[in-house]
């Protein structure tokens, strides 16, 4: 299992504010690994720096040995990684089937993206039934899942996934935590962003603990959640 | 009976001449929808259309068709350009310097026009026999149905690229959402330089047939249709397809209605008095809808 992900030293501002000050952090091949933190700490920033939405001022991030820092976000997709990102952000005003299709935008092997379409919807049964439903219709774990589904059409080896349990249900984010489970085990490596990380470190491998745009505690994820500190600052005792 | 009979002879006058509003209407609101700006350059976009349009005419000696293609063509390159070098530098610059600069790009093109062609008014051959129609006791004439004709084709072809390609999707996408548009994988920039060269051929096409229409062109030209087709674009819901043509058809109709049953000199003051109503009542236009988010 080698190092997928590499980020070293990694700083990224939003105009004037220093949002990210020297972040590190690796994902390896076959991991579930979770960045947790408070509201603010900067979890989505590194998100959307991977995806290539913004620009880090130094520092490098390489992908299965690739520099991919500063490349255009749509350039990154083709690289093989792919993000859900916060609030879903599914197209509203397009059909599920179009979101689908969105999703494997960079690809051109037809027959590959119709086998990825029904693995979708077997992973999703409820976007089958909508299929041509549009998709600001559906409900918020609806959307949840189109975004998701959406996001593995491009058929990515590491997945982003940003605080996909907001505005959910307790039941529904056990479902969708469960898909994440099962999409890693399936081979595609996870890095999840979590307010909630009660949840996100029982099913990580390892987990980052980020702190005002500093990476603050780093480690396995059971002795994480187990520690005094993460318990204090991020598990409500 | 007489004036049913003069009601729906205007209506014709009013649906053609509503035509030429939604070709102009669509790229300024396609344009919208995807860069969220108000590009005051796009009617003269459509008067550089006519020009091209007439020297394909009378130096190529072009018949009308061929003519309109070449000046589409031609002009959706300059559209291209236009972005790229005015507003692609911008990308990241507040809307109000974007404006400012697409008014620059309005009066560049009014003036580099004149510079080249003389502000002298060209008299647009004729393209077509001079043939009208008689529908009952109405008088369709032959402009009218060549406008009316070629509108409606293009709004086909626009509906099918828009619908059903690749890049289609794509532009719906990006102007629904650049920002994960490109997370899909898409590429924002080329998308918009597509949208620019769409619009412009659009325009160019209705400053082609405006030419055959009035007979007439000279560099300022675009200056009224470009605001009645904002007019237009502001009534339908500014950012909506479907919404321009809704917005062109209905400004082209009362105006000729305004002009036949009050007085023409009316005409322009009603297409602005219809902008302030639909600010004042309804600024998302009648297609435009209340957005919300679920969350």
């Amino acid at each position: 299992m080698g190092t997928m992900l590499k980020i070293n030293d990694i700083n990224v501002f939003y105009g004037a504010i220093h949002a990210i000050k020297g972040a590190s952090l690796e994902v390896n091949e076959g991991e579930i690994v979770t960045l947790i933190g408070a509201n603010g700490a900067g979890k989505s920033t590194i998100l959307r720096t991977i995806s290539g939405l913004l620009k880090p001022k130094g520092g490098s991030i390489q992908f299965e040995g690739k520099d991919i820092a500063g490349m255009p976000a749509h350039e990154i997709v083709k690289c093989g990684i792919s993000q859900v990102p916060e609030g879903r952000r599914i197209f509203a005003e397009m059909t599920v089937l179009e979101n689908l299709e969105l999703g494997a935008f960079t690809r051109k092997d037809k027959d590959g993206v119709k086998d990825d379409m029904e693995m979708v919807f077997n992973r999703f049964p409820r976007l089958k039934e909508r299929i041509s439903q549009l998709a600001g219709t559906l409900s918020g774990g609806e959307q949840q899942m189109l975004a998701m589904g959406r996001a593995l059409m491009s058929r990515p080896r590491l997945l982003l996934l940003d605080e996909p349990s907001m505005g959910l249900a307790p039941l529904l984010i056990r479902e969708i935590f469960a898909i994440i489970q099962d999409i890693n085990k399936a081979g595609t490596t996870v890095l999840l962003v979590e307010q909630n990380a009660n949840m996100a470190l029982s099913i990580a491998h390892r987990a980052y603990v980020l702190e005002t745009g500093r990476i603050t505690l780093s480690g396995d994820a059971r002795e994480l959640a187990a520690s005094e500190d993460v318990r204090k600052a991020y598990l409500g005792g | 009976m007489e004036f049913s009979h003069q009601f729906v002879q205007q209506l014709i006058n009013g649906v053609s001449l509503g035509s030429i509003y939604a070709l102009i209407a669509l790229g300024y609101t396609m344009i919208y929808g995807i860069i969220k700006l108000i590009n005051f350059a796009h009617g003269d976009i459509y008067m550089v259309g006519a020009y091209i349009g007439f020297f394909a005419v009378t130096r190529a000696g072009l018949s009308i068709v061929p003519a309109l293609l070449i000046s589409m063509v031609v002009t959706g390159l300059l559209g291209m350009l236009v972005e790229r070098l005015a507003y692609k530098p911008l990308r990241h610059a507040p809307r109000i310097s974007v404006l400012i600069t697409a008014i620059g790009v309005s009066f560049f093109l009014e003036y580099a026009t004149m510079y080249f062609v003389t502000p002298t008014p060209r008299t647009f051959p004729e393209v077509m026999p001079s043939i009208a129609f008689n529908v009952g006791p109405f008088i369709i004439n032959g402009q009218q149905m060549l406008i009316m004709g070629i509108t409606l084709v293009l709004m086909l072809v626009l509906t099918y690229i828009v619908q059903k390609t690749k890049l289609g999707k794509a532009m719906r996408a990006a102007s629904f959402d650049v920002e994960t548009a490109q997370l899909m994988g898409i590429n924002a920039d080329r998308v918009i330089s597509f949208t620019f060269c769409i619009g412009s051929a659009l325009a160019a096409a209705a400053g082609v047939l405006v030419g055959v229409y009035y007979n007439s062109i000279d560099p300022l030209m675009g200056i009224m249709p470009g605001l009645k087709a904002f007019v237009a674009a502001v009534l339908g819901g500014i950012g909506i397809l479907p919404g321009a043509v809704a917005g062109g058809i209905i400004l082209g109709v009362i105006e000729a209605l305004v002009s036949g049953f009050i007085s023409s000199t009316f005409r322009d003051a009603a297409a602005f008095a219809i902008l302030i109503l639909v600010l004042l009542f309804k600024p998302s236009g009648l297609f435009g809808k209340n957005t919300r988010e679920k969350v």
